[in-house]
């Protein structure tokens, strides 16, 4: 694409694209394992480490390990050391979302200049209380809403938006069942 | 026995590569498991109508003649116009034979049938691309009691049982049968994911006039973008009846139920993605761009056509289900309308990839000189999808044919694009 050269949102789409080229002819290197490790910290606290994944048939480390922490606010007699796991589900939406539109801006040619989101998730509590045996424990709703100035129009821009939720991992991972299995070591 | 070449199947496709062949002097068979047109007659639904109108299934030397041009074909339609057409052209059809394997030899590849063995320079695999419905691994999770079928299958309304019905799948046939059950009084609920939302009309002209028109059949398949998902969009969301609307907001109009893409059946309940919002606002916005593509070009052209039209956003609800619950809700019938992929199990070439799919380039097999592929979507360009497609492709696919024919010392060929 020519219109491609002179945009510049930080994305490398000629890689992008020739990776997924050369992995459908080699399936198997596609095949990722992410990993988070965690520890209990006291209370409703506790500490998450990401330091590496799986993929391209090998291991891969961080540049670094990164430390997420969790813990409940106030409102739930807890100390508030930390985000509660249900607003970081929230950011990492946030993250995959905005990753996207950025790749897809790349790759379409739109120079961006400013992508906020505001993502809130409506929560019925009385689910995780045990309150009411007819109340979810996760999300009832979320919704996130994009402010994005970028040179293109207001079609252009929603149909960002639109693809990048077509091809969001965390987007997928929420709005669709997955099989969760949890055992002891 | 020997042959020059050996088609597979006489549907639109084999056949009008039997008349291309003819025309160019080449000795070959066509090995029909049934008649002429067998899937068109045995393995469709009973109201089935083409998408395209009559005037778009011209074969090679046999325009539409009849006196409904801009009418749809009936599947029975279709079938007595290719078993009329497999006359005209005296196509050298072997009925009721049914191919066993197609295998390597040292002169190309043996045939293997239920009625003697056929070895040949060539093979035209012009078995369809829709022997074998991709019903999904999560099918297995339909509880028992609740009758789970493919549309291959699927007759009438009158064969399911009572109860309300499941559709997996908005493509044509999803659409399609969603909306002839709900007219039938069922409660009808249709999942679905990536779709492609199309009128049938637009600017006073019938959309596949649109398509023919404005090139959009006639994009080659390698000047599209990702040739690899394209043919795997599924089909558009019309019905060969211009007094009846079946996109998404007409269905839901009429009361079957939109949920979103079926992501499993677990202890017998249904759950579909909450992402039905976006995946109705990408087939809305893929519309326009195709109406503005079809602007331009009518603006460029000059194009005796109506005032420019554009249509409302699809509308689904605020918060769509998410589960149904198969054995509570009264769902007699689950019904797979999730696409066809083409039946192989008897190629013994080694051509396939790892999920089954047969690489081609254009319908020619690179990996195996000699071995074509005809009638797959956008096999060549758009058109291919269809039976007007089958003219142009037969037509290129034979000059490949014949070089590769005469030049069996001196290859390679290449083939023009």
């Amino acid at each position: 694409m020519s219109n491609t050269a002179t945009v510049d949102n930080g994305v490398n789409s000629d890689a992008l694209l020739g990776a997924r080229d050369a992995l459908r002819q080699a399936p198997e290197a596609a095949q990722f394992t992410w990993k988070a490790t965690s520890e209990w910290i006291r209370g409703t606290h506790s500490r998450q480490t990401i330091e590496s994944f799986r993929g391209l048939g090998q291991e891969h480390a961080h540049k670094k390990a990164f430390v997420l922490e969790g813990d409940h606010p106030e409102p739930f007699a807890s100390e508030d050391h930390a985000p509660t796991p249900v607003e970081t589900v929230l950011a990492a939406l946030a993250g995959c979302l905005t990753a996207g539109v950025a790749a897809v801006a790349q790759n379409r040619g739109i120079q961006l200049k400013s992508v906020k989101a505001i993502v809130e998730g409506d929560h019925d509590i009385l689910g995780i209380l045990g309150g009411d045996p007819e109340v979810r424990n996760g999300f009832n709703e979320v919704r996130v809403t994009f402010d994005i100035d970028a040179d293109a129009t207001p079609e252009e821009i929603a149909a960002l938006v639109a693809q990048s939720q077509k091809r969001s991992a965390v987007f997928d991972a929420l709005t669709n069942p997955t099989n969760v299995t949890v055992s002891v070591a | 026995m020997r042959t020059e070449v050996v088609v597979i199947g006489a549907g639109h496709s084999g056949l009008s590569m039997s008349q291309r062949l003819a025309e160019r002097g080449i000795d070959h068979v066509v090995l029909e498991r049934g008649e002429p047109g067998n899937s068109w007659r045995t393995e469709r639904w009973e109201s089935l109508r083409l998408l395209t109108p009559n005037w778009q299934t011209g074969l090679p030397g046999h325009d539409y003649a009849g006196d409904d041009p801009d009418g749809f074909m009936g599947s029975r339609e279709v079938a007595a116009h290719l078993a009329r057409y497999a006359e005209v052209i005296a196509a050298p059809v072997r009925a009721g034979v049914t191919v066993t394997s197609v295998a390597p030899s040292d002169d190309g590849y043996r045939v293997t049938t239920d009625h003697g063995v056929w070895e040949a320079p060539a093979v035209v695999l012009a078995n369809g691309g829709s022997g074998i419905p991709n019903v999904p691994a999560l099918a297995e999770g339909v509880p028992d009691g609740v009758l789970s079928l493919s549309a291959k299958d699927y007759r009438s309304p009158e064969q399911l049982p009572d109860g309300g019905v499941l559709v997996v799948g908005a493509s044509a046939s999803g659409v399609q049968l969603a909306d002839e059950l709900a007219r039938n009084g069922r409660e009808v609920t249709i999942s679905t994911g990536e779709h492609v939302r199309m009128p049938r009309s637009y600017r006073g002209r019938d959309i596949f006039w649109w398509m023919d028109a404005a090139g959009v059949l006639d994009e080659r398949w390698h000047e599209i973008d990702d040739i690899v998902r394209a043919r795997h969009v599924p089909s558009p969301q019309l019905v060969g009846d211009p007094e009846r609307g079946v996109g998404i907001g007409a269905l839901r109009e009429r009361g079957i139920h939109i949920v979103g893409r079926l992501g499993r059946v677990h202890d017998g309940v249904a759950q579909f993605s909450g992402g039905l919002a976006n995946t109705v606002r990408l087939a809305d916005l893929k519309l326009d761009r195709l109406l503005e593509r079809f602007d331009a070009w009518a603006a460029e052209t000059d194009a005796e056509v109506g005032e420019v039209e554009r249509f409302a956003p699809t509308e689904v609800d605020a918060s769509p289900r998410l589960e149904l619950d198969l054995v509570r809700e009264r769902v007699g019938t689950v019904l797979w309308a999730t696409g066809y992929r083409p039946d192989y199990s008897w190629l013994e070439v080694p051509v396939l990839d790892y999920k089954g799919r047969l690489w081609h380039e254009g319908g020619v097999i690179p990996d195996a000189p000699g071995l074509y592929v005809l009638g797959t979507s956008l096999l060549r360009r758009r058109r291919s999808t269809y039976i007007s497609g089958a003219a142009h492709d037969t037509a290129e696919l034979a000059d490949h044919l014949v070089g590769f024919l005469g030049g069996r010392e001196s290859r390679p060929v290449e083939i023009a694009s």
